[in-house]
């Protein structure tokens, strides 16, 4: 039997997208569709299943939510904040530091390695570190405010600073990725654009708000949703940063994640974290499309 | 991953051509604007680096010189070191680090790229259905998804014995994003190259492996460099699943310093250099392609 080039093409296809089709289906899908499965069930994790109860589970989180100083509440109340604190001051910060750097040449290799550094370190030890320049009397950063005849602050410590505190630390691991993308987006505006603009006599500010920001929209959109998921699934940098890794002190600083990951491998509650998960999926969701829908505008020159 | 379109990707190559210095010619002379780049510039690469030394200086201090505030050590020594070492795992815990990301970087190299020069250069029946199928996972998030995973590794023995290293990598052995990544990368591989090729009587696997691949080996090796860190530092899943010391991987191990004494902040900053420095020095020999991997990977996706 002799096979048409095209007929050929299309098993040579298959046979190279196996392994992977395989893994979506089994690895990414079915998983899906057993997370929401879990979600209403009494879910046992050594039995792999347990009494299908419907909608209790997220009863019993809207009741949990309910109650004075909720965990739930405050998992979900904190994880808008960081999100809120430090989207836009990671986004802000990362493009002044990329504008800085689009300025000079020298040094801007070692800058960048700099300004790069926390982005490949486990956040285990960012967490631990911080965790030591946090810390009352001995920590570095008490002993400058020290030097310099400032009271010294409890910074994770207390309900007030924690949240704050910890949101910094993302801030300063995650910066370092957000300036490299920004200064390959502004190195890519072509130079002529600016040249014409100021033959035209627009100032440094105005070429800034006319044409930098606006091209530079598509990564600001990207950098946006980006960042924002990735403080909606804070839990390394939290659960190494609270006392006895539990989100505290007082539940300030706890995320859904965190609850996720007590509920579920520590009370073993699968189907009350499962609900938590699916309810984490929405929030993200939801969010995204809001911000693609709002932020991305088309700009053509 | 939205906006790749609209940023003009050219679909070739040309990494060295983001950092390619931006303004060349006119000699400069002394310019209050870039004293003040430099500047802040230094300000802001000074807090981004102390925390490193902090917990370098901090690790080769002997215990007494936490308290009598000095900021360079006095008696550096080596003995935390030694004791770390000495009362913990952490050799196994680089051991299986490097397993994990050996494990997962190999697969997700090979998979990633076939498939997404697969879904690039082959036309097939059901292609964008499967396309869609790939992509829409990225929606979900890897949290919804460690029930269901925990679950299916318990029924299958994956979380007990050597079995976990494979239990901890299987999650990542192939990505959608990469595959999303390499199928935009394949664009700037010719078609009539490919087509010589066939009519050379090469088969399709020669013709990928052979020809198209190494044409987008700077894609791959962002691609690779990525995924070795992302799974040397990931820390969520491998905590859930490793359940006995000798399997965990460095953030999982470090992580298990925060129960030890809070005073002894000499011992955690040295368990965090040594669960650090080693990519750090990855980072600082390969900074030049990591960071021109970001701005390439970022821009693309």
């Amino acid at each position: 039997m002799r096979l048409t080039l095209r007929q050929r093409q299309i098993i040579w296809a298959y046979i190279f997208m196996s392994v992977a089709l395989v893994f979506f289906v089994v690895i990414r899908w079915y998983p899906t569709i057993l997370a929401f499965n879990v979600s209403f069930r009494d879910w046992n994790v050594f039995e792999g299943t347990g009494p299908w109860v419907g909608l209790e589970n997220y009863q019993e989180i809207w009741q949990d939510a309910g109650k004075p100083r909720s965990s739930v509440t405050a998992a979900f109340s904190n994880t808008v904040r960081y999100v809120l604190f430090g989207v836009p001051s990671q986004l802000v910060l990362a493009l002044a530091i990329a504008l800085l750097l689009a300025q000079i040449r020298r040094l801007s290799a070692v800058f960048r390695v700099a300004y790069f550094a926390p982005y490949v370190t486990s956040a285990v030890a960012v967490a631990f570190v911080w965790n030591w320049l946090y810390q009352p009397e001995t920590g570095l950063i008490n002993q400058a405010l020290d030097l310099v005849g400032l009271p010294q602050q409890p910074f994770t410590k207390s309900p007030a600073q924690a949240l704050p505190s910890i949101t910094a630390v993302a801030v300063w691991q995650n910066l370092g990725f957000a300036v490299i993308i920004f200064l390959a987006g502004i190195q890519q505006i072509p130079g002529h654009y600016y040249e014409a603009a100021r033959i035209d006599g627009a100032n440094a500010w105005q070429l800034f708000w006319r044409i930098t920001l606006p091209l530079l929209n598509p990564i600001i959109v990207y950098l946006t949703v980006l960042g924002t998921i990735s403080y909606l699934r804070l839990f390394a940098l939290v659960q190494n940063m609270s006392p006895q890794g539990t989100g505290g002190p007082l539940k300030s600083t706890t995320t859904v994640v965190l609850e996720v990951y007590r509920e579920g491998f520590s009370s073993y509650k699968m189907g009350y974290a499962g609900a938590l998960t699916v309810l984490l999926f929405f929030l993200i969701l939801l969010i995204t499309i809001i911000q693609l829908r709002f932020f991305s505008r088309r700009v053509e020159y | 991953m939205t906006t790749s379109a609209e940023l003009g990707t050219e679909g070739t190559l040309q990494i060295a051509d983001h950092f390619a210095p931006a303004q060349s010619g006119a000699r400069r002379r002394f310019s209050w604007t870039l004293l003040i780049a430099y500047l802040l510039l230094a300000i802001g690469g000074v807090c981004m680096v102390t925390p490193f030394f902090w917990m370098i200086l901090t690790s080769v201090k002997p215990p007494p010189e936490l308290v009598n505030f000095s900021f360079f050590p006095e008696n550096p020594t080596l003995q935390n070191y030694l004791n770390v070492l000495n009362t913990s795992s952490f050799e196994r815990w680089y051991l299986n680090s490097i397993i994990v990301a050996l494990i997962s970087t190999t697969s997700v190299v090979f998979f990633d790229t076939l498939v997404g020069y697969t879904l690039n250069k082959f036309d097939f029946p059901g292609k964008n259905i499967i396309f869609i199928g790939m992509l829409g996972t990225l929606m979900i998030p890897t949290e919804m998804l460690i029930i269901p995973w925990f679950t299916m590794s318990v029924n299958w023995n994956w979380h007990i014995g050597y079995t976990q290293y494979w239990g901890i990598a299987f999650p990542g052995v192939i990505t959608a994003a990469g595959i999303f990544l390499m199928r935009q990368f394949f664009d700037g591989v010719p078609n009539e190259l490919l087509d010589a090729a066939r009519m050379d009587g090469m088969n399709e696997f020669g013709i990928w492996w052979r020809i198209a691949a190494p044409l987008v080996k700077p894609a791959i090796a962002a691609l690779a460099i990525f995924n070795f860190i992302g799974n040397w530092n990931a820390y969520l899943w491998p905590l859930i699943l490793a359940n006995s010391r000798e399997f965990y991987t460095l953030p999982v191990g470090l992580s298990f310093f925060r129960g030890e004494s809070t005073t002894h902040w000499e011992k955690i900053m040295t368990a965090a250099s040594l669960a650090s420095i080693p990519l750090l020095i990855v980072f600082l020999v390969f900074q030049r392609q990591i960071i021109q991997g970001i701005a390439l990977t970022g821009l693309k996706g």
